[in-house]
C-alpha cells in the first residue's frame, strides 16, 4: 500500500530549479535510500515532502496523516550552548496541531520507552550542548520517534559523525524499519554502511537517475567509482 | 531597615512596589525568549516607539497607555516580521526603526513643549509618575500575560529551539511569533513608566543574559530570570530611594553588578 505518491515534482530554491519530474511512490514499511551528489536536490525534495519547500508543480499525494510523518533534518543543533536538557527537547517531539500543548500521564510513559529504545536514559537531564555529536542525534532521533510515526524522513542524519557512530545509528534504524515497520526515506551519502538489503535506492540529480534494489543501488555506484 | 518600612507607608512607593515586580515577572519571561531567539534588541527599539507614542500623545493630550499600547503592538509586530523575513541582519531593521521613532519623538516634542519635565519621565523613568490607574493596568496586564505564557510554554519554547521543526509539526509558527511580539510591546509600555522608555529593554534583557550563564535547562533559565529581575528590581529600588537615585538607572546598575559577579561565579565554578 502507498502511503506516499509523488507525481511530477518541480520545485525551486533561490531562482534554480532544485528538482523536476520528480515522480515515485513509498510503500508502508520501506526503507527507502535517496542518494545523490552533493546540490542533486536530495534535501529540497524532503524539504518538499515534510512542507517546508513550496513546490512549483506537481503532486505530492500523502495516505497518511500529517502527524504520523516525523523528520530529523541534518544539523540538528541549533546553537551549542542553548540552555535545555535533551528531554525538554524529547518532549516537544510530541506537540502537535490541534492538541493542547500540555504533557499528559502517557507521553511520559512514551518518553520513557523511547529513551529506553534508544539507550539515552542516561543523558536526558544533561543540556544538549554537553553531549557528544552521535548522542545528541539519538536525541534528535528520539524527538522524532516519541510522536509515534509511520513514516520518518531523515536528512542526512549522519552527516559529520564518525563511522562507528554513523554505523550504530543506521542499525537501530534497520531495526526499527524491521521490527515496527516504521517507514523510512532518508537522504544519504553513506549507502554502504545501511546494511539492509531489502532498502530501496533512489539516486536523484535534479531527476530522478535511477529507482531500484540496494544490491543494484551499490553496483550501479561503484561503476560511477571506477569510470571516474 | 526602618528606612525602608518608613518608606513603604508612601501610597507612591506601594505602587512602585505593586507595578516594579508585575512588570520585572514578565520581562524575565519574554526575555528568556527573545534572547534564545536573538531578538534582544526588539525591547530598545520598541522603547524607542514607546517614546515617540508619548509624545505624541502628550501633543494631542490624550491618555499616553491609549495612545502607547497600539502603537508599539503594531510596530513590534511589523518589527518582528520584518526581522524574520531579514534572517541575520534583522537588528537592521530595529536600527532603523527605533532611530526614526527617536527621530520623530523628538520634533514632536520639540514642536509642542520642548524637553518638559513629563518628556524627562518617560525617557528616563520615575516611579513618582505611577498614578493607581497605572498599577491597575500593569497589574491586569501582567497577570493575562502570565496565564497565556504559562499556558502556551511548552509551544514558546518549541518554537524557541527549533522553528522549523516546530512548522514540520503542523504548529501555527506565526500564530506564537505575534504572541511573542504582543508580550514584549505590552512588557514595554507597562514598565516604560517605571524604566523609561531608554532603559526598559535592559528590564527584558539583563535577567535572561545572567540566568542564561547559570542554568542548563530553558524550565531553569525561565525560573532563574525570574528571581533575578525580581531581586534586582528591589536592590534597585531600594538604592534609588536611600540615594536619591532614578529608578531605572539604579536597577540597571544592579544588573551590571550582577552580570559581573555571575561571570567571576562561571569561572570560579569552571
Amino acid at each position: 500500500m502507498n502511503i506516499i505518491e509523488i507525481k511530477n515534482l518541480k520545485t525551486t530554491y533561490n531562482g534554480h530549479t532544485a528538482i523536476k519530474d520528480i515522480t515515485f511512490n513509498i510503500s508502508q514499511g520501506e526503507y527507502v535510500c535517496l542518494v545523490g551528489e552533493n546540490g542533486s536536490g536530495k534535501s529540497t525534495l524532503l524539504k518538499t515532502i515534510i512542507g517546508l519547500n513550496k513546490k512549483d508543480s506537481g503532486e505530492i499525494i500523502k495516505h497518511i496523516e500529517p502527524d504520523k510523518i516525523s523528520y530529523l533534518a541534518q544539523n540538528n543543533l541549533v546553537d551549542i550552548n542553548f540552555p535545555a536538557t535533551a528531554k525538554e527537547i524529547i518532549m516537544t517531539g510530541i506537540q502537535r496541531h490541534g492538541k493542547l500543548p500540555f504533557y499528559k500521564k502517557e507521553d511520559h510513559i512514551r518518553f520513557n520507552e523511547i529513551c529506553k529504545l534508544l539507550n539515552i536514559e542516561e543523558i536526558v537531564n544533561r543540556q544538549i550542548g554537553e553531549l557528544s555529536g552521535g548522542q545528541r542525534q539519538r536525541v534528535m532521533l528520539a524527538r522524532a520517534l516519541i510522536r509515534n510515526p509511520e513514516l520518518l524522513i531523515l536528512d542526512e542524519p549522519c552527516s559529520g559523525l564518525d563511522i562507528n557512530i554513523t554505523k550504530e545509528f543506521y542499525k537501530i534504524l534497520n531495526r526499527l524499519n524491521k521490527e515496527t515497520g516504521l517507514t523510512i526515506l532518508m537522504a544519504t551519502h553513506d549507502l554502504d554502511e545501511i546494511e539492509n538489503e531489502n532498502a530501496r535506492v533512489i539516486c536523484i540529480a535534479t531527476s530522478v537517475k535511477f529507482d531500484g534494489t540496494m544490491e543494484d543501488g551499490l553496483k550501479m555506484f561503484q561503476n560511477d567509482v571506477e569510470r571516474k | 531597615m526602618e528606612f525602608l518600612i518608613d518608606l513603604l507607608q508612601y501610597p507612591f512607593m506601594q505602587r512602585a512596589l505593586i507595578c516594579g515586580v508585575a512588570i520585572s515577572l514578565c520581562a524575565a519571561l519574554i526575555g528568556v525568549v527573545l534572547v534564545l531567539k536573538r531578538y534582544s534588541m526588539i525591547g530598545h527599539g520598541l522603547g524607542e516607539v514607546a517614546f515617540a507614542a508619548l509624545s505624541l500623545a502628550l501633543v494631542l493630550n490624550l491618555p499616553e497607555m491609549y495612545v502607547a499600547i497600539p502603537i508599539v503592538i503594531i510596530a513590534s509586530f511589523i518589527i518582528l516580521l520584518i526581522s524574520q523575513k531579514q534572517g541575520e541582519s534583522g537588528d537592521i531593521t530595529i536600527a532603523l526603526v527605533s532611530a526614526a521613532a527617536l527621530a520623530f519623538g523628538v520634533i514632536i516634542t520639540s514642536i509642542n513643549k520642548g524637553f518638559n519635565i513629563d518628556v524627562y519621565n518617560y525617557m528616563f523613568g520615575s516611579i513618582l509618575t505611577l498614578k493607581p490607574s497605572d498599577v491597575a493596568i500593569s497589574v491586569i496586564l501582567s497577570v493575562l500575560m502570565i496565564m497565556a505564557y504559562f499556558f502556551f510554554y511548552n509551544r514558546l519554547f518549541m518554537i524557541t529551539y527549533d522553528e522549523k521543526y516546530a512548522k514540520v509539526c503542523g504548529i501555527n509558527v506565526t500564530f506564537y511569533q505575534f504572541l511573542i511580539a504582543l508580550f514584549t510591546a505590552l512588557v514595554v509600555v507597562i514598565g516604560m513608566r517605571m524604566m523609561g522608555t531608554l532603559l526598559i529593554s535592559s528590564l527584558i534583557v539583563f535577567p535572561a543574559i545572567i540566568a542564561r550563564r547559570l542554568t542548563h535547562s530553558f524550565k531553569g533559565m525561565a525560573v532563574m530570570s525570574v528571581i533575578i529581575s525580581i531581586l534586582c528590581f528591589l536592590f534597585g529600588l531600594v538604592i534609588s530611594s536611600l540615594l536619591n537615585l532614578p529608578t531605572g538607572a539604579s536597577i540597571v546598575m544592579v544588573y551590571i553588578g550582577v552580570l559581573v559577579l555571575s561571570i567571576i561565579w562561571k569561572k570560579i565554578v569552571k
